[in-house]
């Protein structure tokens, strides 16, 4: 997978409200949408449709029990999701580096030549 | 709809218009981002950029020596780069003293400019631990809950 590629999660994750609900699938797992609707500061409507983003997204996965549906966080595409984000800032950083690289030497190769300047 | 924003900082000892030559000057982007780079340093200017046998079309956005410089690029979709399809690097360079520099690179996806201003602040407050942080946050709360 390509961070630049997934447009899908990386919207689903990056709204506020939708982060909300992916914390507390998080941290209590299978609960239903009007369990979460009581925690959070929203319409239950709204709990619904964050729940359809994230879902196609691939974040979370419903199971029905009974006449419920529960829902729960799909770990593997999460830890995919973080490996990916942390392999992007690296990249980041190696280049960043790099360029440290060559501006400090340029620097220090014009003072050999230049002692008197900067 | 927010997309990707990726924030990385490094100090640099040497003069910021040392470090702007470095990040703006094709010879020297080929030394630190694409093997091959042909671009004019200047707003609205259309590029080139090969990664190996691969490459991608890259559009100069800000050019203002020695604070600010910012591109699109799409790599590897391929198409011209617009608001809509492609990645925004900004790079903003900060004097520290004579001969230091903080270099700040901001990576962002495309939805980010279409925001009103107010929804961008908020955006920026909120993500001021970065991504990786939020995600990392999420998955140790996950290895807490299910041990594996």
């Amino acid at each position: 997978m390509t961070a630049q590629a997934d447009d899908e999660l990386w919207s689903a994750i990056a709204d506020p409200s939708r982060r909300r609900v992916l914390d507390l699938l998080v941290s209590y797992g299978d609960v239903s949408a009007s369990w979460l609707a009581g925690r959070v500061p929203f319409s239950r409507q709204a709990v619904s449709k964050h729940l359809v983003v994230l879902e196609r997204a691939g974040l979370i996965s419903r199971r029905k029990q009974g006449r419920e549906v529960l829902y729960q966080v799909q770990a593997d595409r999460l830890d995919q999701a973080a490996r990916a984000m942390a392999e992007l800032a690296a990249q980041w950083d190696r280049r960043l580096s790099r360029i440290k690289r060559l501006a400090e030497t340029a620097h220090a190769e014009s003072k050999k030549r230049n002692p008197h300047e900067g | 709809m927010p997309g990707l924003v990726i924030e990385r900082e490094v100090v640099i000892d040497a003069p910021v218009e040392v470090v702007w030559r470095t990040i703006t000057e094709p010879d020297q982007m080929s030394q630190w981002f694409a093997d091959r780079v042909e671009l004019a340093v200047e707003p609205g200017a259309h590029g080139f950029m090969e990664f190996g046998d691969q490459g991608g079309p890259v559009v100069v956005e800000v050019v203002d020596p020695p604070t600010r410089f910012s591109f699109r690029w799409n790599y590897p979709h391929g198409e011209e780069p617009e608001a809509g399809n492609s990645m925004l690097v900004e790079f903003t360079l900060t004097p520290e003293g004579d001969e230091r520099t903080r270099l700040r690179v901001v990576e962002s996806g495309h939805e980010l400019l279409a925001w009103p201003d107010a929804e961008k602040q908020r955006y920026a407050d909120e993500h001021k631990d970065g991504w990786a942080d939020y995600l990392d946050h999420l998955t140790a709360l996950l290895a807490k809950r299910q041990p594996r």
